[in-house]
């Protein structure tokens, strides 16, 4: 098969996934207690019958569930996310607005975890059994099994409260008027945190990954005739054992990569960064159902999308997959 | 040498004080959480979107300390003495943000034509309201079908904020498009909102008060998490945190702090009071016994010294003290297990469990919900929590699916305007969780609400409030719990941040910062 008829019939399959999960999402929203207008009255503080049923028209939640249903789905076929009435925007724009900061935090967590990942892995496992491997392994382990939002808080306590190096929160200095480079370096100084935080975790599963595979992959009978060829350890390593050992580490890095869009709650929230997972949680709370609904559209379609790029990257590193299928 | 320092001293302070003259300049960081829906306030009326756009907006009044009325939109006004007509004098020469000239007119729209739609709070009080007029360009009448005594209360800036008719008549007011650049006449001007991250306002140069307001720009700054929100003030990233932006047990820890100030003045229009609502329809909850049981069974002392940290103050019954027409002559329901489990005895309680629904505000409510528990267990109430979400808050309390409920609920300054709603049987309807929720029905006493509502004279109101809590605090229709008290914490070279009744919410028109 080839790579254009592998990805049609993904293609495909994705639209079909995707509409699937727009109508389950568009249920589960439903089923749970609480709808939009209830939480708007709720919190100016008073209400009367009135003005719960001009939101509820408003919001369309006067309708026959299969007519909303209906509707939904429709205009998800033809591209439109709604609008917010309780933000006042339509979907889509509140979505672009939150899109860069997600990218630019999650992307660079996950440079930073695959990059580092690998690297330790890859050392680690050339020195197994020392005490520098000792060490990574446990470093790794440590930041594996700390809970996130912890480590997000004490990496605030440390490194802005009580050191004052960086930040400790936001996107960037409000009301500085930095422009180009000064603002681009000032981004910076605010994104150090948040990215580690959220990038130790994962490098932590890429780490340990990478060096159980090479592990594994170093014991196989070609490893042992690279080695009677005479070739050096770095280079065994790097052309033979690695690239036979990347494979689950991709796999990995597909599912990380899926959700990049859908935002970090946790460290959005902790390092008040204006995400999308910050507009999706909150968006939940208020039962702002156009907007979630929008979020997790956008997120499944970005799953869908980076499991079809991982597919061909795991042709491009291992060519024996597109030859057995 | 002690005396003389002590001299030197009070003759320093004697003379700083009429140097310390306002300075203008500067600006302030103010902590919004959450961040509000929208700035349009005609529209929204919920606390962050009034603490942002209490800058953009104004209504006729505000309202000092003592809830006196004081000139804002309005200069003068005069009160007919039948109280049915009041006329205000508005001031001259105010424009809106985009220039247009500020009328009376403007003044009728908002009240008559777009509040009347969109602002269910103050549609109740229009309920009294005959005709609203402009005789000429600067002043207003609105005449009363009836006598209410509370009206003077409802020009406060959350219940009847001024709009700009030249962008809002004739158009769909919701989906506006100017909502999202909100045009007012007070002291800020909006310039920026960076969704998730801050609202900037900017001073109005044209404000209607000489030299007002100081500051030049006002950054309202969103930070989602109460930790960050209690670094962010440490750091000095943000000057203000209005009440109720940290968790109670940072207040003493922050406050501690040099060159930080803290007041829990700046709430008494608001006067937020807390109880349990008990269903009074069916389970245990609809025996009074039991109702007046669960009252003895709390030790309300205990949770304001630990679970709030001192703050506030136990309640004695369903009016506020920091408002009018209190009165403390009432049944005074100490901490008294033992007279709790005799009344349960008595209605012969035999161990129904009971759910509570606390209020999913924070960690505070949470604890202050497992203390009650605690304390009704000890007193042998079957009673656990039933936790949820701000949604599934307001859908169990508006569909009655509660046996004991949090809440809290604002006063606007008079009974007949934050406390009735809450006991009357006209206010029993399904699907709002700020009326009779807990379902108390006494006609005998709807009547006297309803009488004191229309007095004139304000000794015969009190007297008539007084009679009402002696009352009803012995039918115990809800658990009062704890006025409420949220300290705004400020850096101490903020000021007059704090001068009326509603605090930071219209603060910035005459704070100042020292140099």
């Amino acid at each position: 098969m080839s790579i254009v008829t592998v990805i049609l019939s993904r293609a495909f399959k994705a639209f079909v996934t995707l509409l699937a999960i727009a109508v389950l999402n568009f249920c589960l929203l439903h089923a749970a207690p609480g709808d939009p207008a209830v939480v708007l009255a709720g919190e100016a503080g008073a209400a009367d019958e009135q003005m719960i049923e001009q939101l509820r028209e408003r919001f369309g939640l006067d309708q026959p569930f299969y007519v909303q249903l209906g509707k939904y789905v429709g205009s998800v076929l033809t591209l439109d996310l709604g609008y917010s009435f309780r933000q006042g925007a339509p979907v889509a724009q509140l979505i672009a607005e939150r899109l860069p900061a997600t990218l630019l935090l999650t992307l660079t967590a996950f440079v930073i975890s695959l990059v580092l990942g690998i690297a330790f892995g890859v050392a680690a496992s050339a020195r197994v059994g020392k005490a520098s491997d000792s060490l990574l392994t446990t470093l790794a382990l440590l930041f594996y099994a700390t809970p996130l939002y912890w480590a997000a808080l004490m990496a605030v306590l440390v490194f802005s409260v009580w050191l004052g190096w960086l930040p400790g929160f936001g996107y960037e200095t409000v009301g500085a008027g930095y422009t180009g480079l000064a603002r681009a370096f000032d981004i910076a100084k605010h994104l150090v945190l948040p990215a580690l935080t959220l990038g130790l975790f994962f490098m932590a599963v890429y780490m340990r990954m990478t060096r159980a595979s090479m592990l594994e992959v170093s014991q196989l009978d070609f490893v042992k005739t690279a080695k009677a060829k005479g070739l050096s350890g770095p280079a065994i390593r790097r052309r033979h054992i690695l690239r036979n050992a990347i494979l689950p580490v991709v796999t990995l890095a597909g599912l990380q990569a899926g959700q990049l869009v859908g935002g970090a709650v946790l460290t959005e929230t902790v390092f008040a960064w204006p995400g999308i997972g910050r507009l999706m949680f909150e968006s939940l709370a208020a039962r702002d159902y156009n907007t979630i609904l929008g979020v997790f559209l956008v997120s499944a379609a970005m799953v869908i999308l980076f499991n079809i790029v991982t597919d061909i990257v795991y042709r491009l590193v291992d060519p024996r997959i597109g030859a057995k299928a | 040498m002690n005396t003389l320092r002590a001299t030197t001293f009070l003759i320093a302070a004697t003379f700083a004080a009429p140097l310390a003259a306002q300075q203008s300049g500067g600006r302030l960081d103010i902590v919004v959480q959450p961040e509000p829906p929208g700035l349009m306030m005609g529209l929204v009326q919920n606390g962050p979107t009034q603490l942002v756009a209490g800058d953009i907006y104004e209504s006729l009044l505000r309202y000092n300390s003592d809830l006196e009325p004081q000139p804002s939109l309005a200069e003068s006004w005069e009160i007919s003495d039948d109280g049915l007509t009041y006329t205000f004098h508005l001031h001259d020469g105010v424009k809106w943000h985009d220039g247009e000239p500020f009328t009376a007119d403007d003044v009728v729209f908002s009240a008559d034509v777009f509040l009347r739609e969109t602002h269910a709070r103050l549609r109740a009080s229009l309920a009294y309201v005959e005709s609203i007029t402009a005789p000429d360009d600067t002043t207003v009448v609105f005449q009363l079908k009836e006598p209410f005594g509370p009206f003077i209360n409802a020009f406060e800036a959350g219940t009847m904020p001024i709009v700009p008719k030249h962008i809002y008549e004739g158009t769909d007011y919701a989906t506006n498009e100017m909502n999202a650049t909100p045009i007012g006449t007070g002291p800020f001007k909006f310039d920026e909102w960076v969704k998730g991250s801050y609202i900037h306002l900017v001073k109005n140069e044209d404000y209607y008060l000489e030299g007002k307001p100081y500051l030049d720009e006002v950054f309202y700054r969103v930070i989602p998490d109460a930790a960050a929100r209690a670094v962010a003030f440490e750091t000095g990233e943000v000057d203000v945190l209005p009440g109720g932006s940290v968790e109670n047990w940072d207040v003493p820890r922050l406050t501690a702090m040099e060159g930080v100030c803290s007041t829990g003045a700046g709430w008494e229009f608001f006067a937020p009071l807390s109880w349990m609502w008990m269903n009074n329809r069916e389970g245990p909850t609809s025996d009074v016994r039991f109702r007046q049981a669960v009252m003895y069974a709390m030790d309300r002392n205990f949770v304001k010294d630990v679970v709030w940290n001192g703050f506030g103050k136990v309640a004695t019954g369903p009016v506020a003290s920091s408002t009018n027409f209190y009165s403390d002559d009432v049944t005074q329901y100490d901490y008294n297990p033992d007279k709790a489990k005799e009344l349960l005895a008595e209605m012969g309680y035999g161990g129904e469990a009971v759910r509570i629904l606390p209020l999913p505000y924070g960690e505070t409510w949470q604890r202050w919900a497992e203390a009650v528990r605690q304390n009704l267990s000890e007193v042998g109430i079957n009673a656990e929590i039933d936790s949820t979400d701000v949604a599934g808050w307001n859908e169990k309390t508006s569909q009655w699916d509660y046996d004991l409920a949090f809440t809290y609920l604002y006063q606007y300054g008079d009974p007949a305007l934050g406390v009735s709603r809450n006991y009357v049987a006209s206010q029993i309807s399904k699907g709002s969780p700020w009326n009779n929720v807990e379902g108390y029905e006494n006609p005998e006493l709807d009547e006297k609400w309803a009488a004191a509502a229309g007095m004139v004279n304000a000794e015969d109101r009190a007297a008539a409030y007084a009679e009402i809590q002696k009352e009803i605090v012995d039918d115990v229709p809800v658990a009062w719990l704890q006025e409420l008290e949220f300290p705004t914490i400020y850096r101490c070279n903020v000021k007059d941040l704090v001068t009326t009744a509603i605090g930071v919410n219209d603060g910035p028109r005459d704070a100042w910062v020292e140099e």
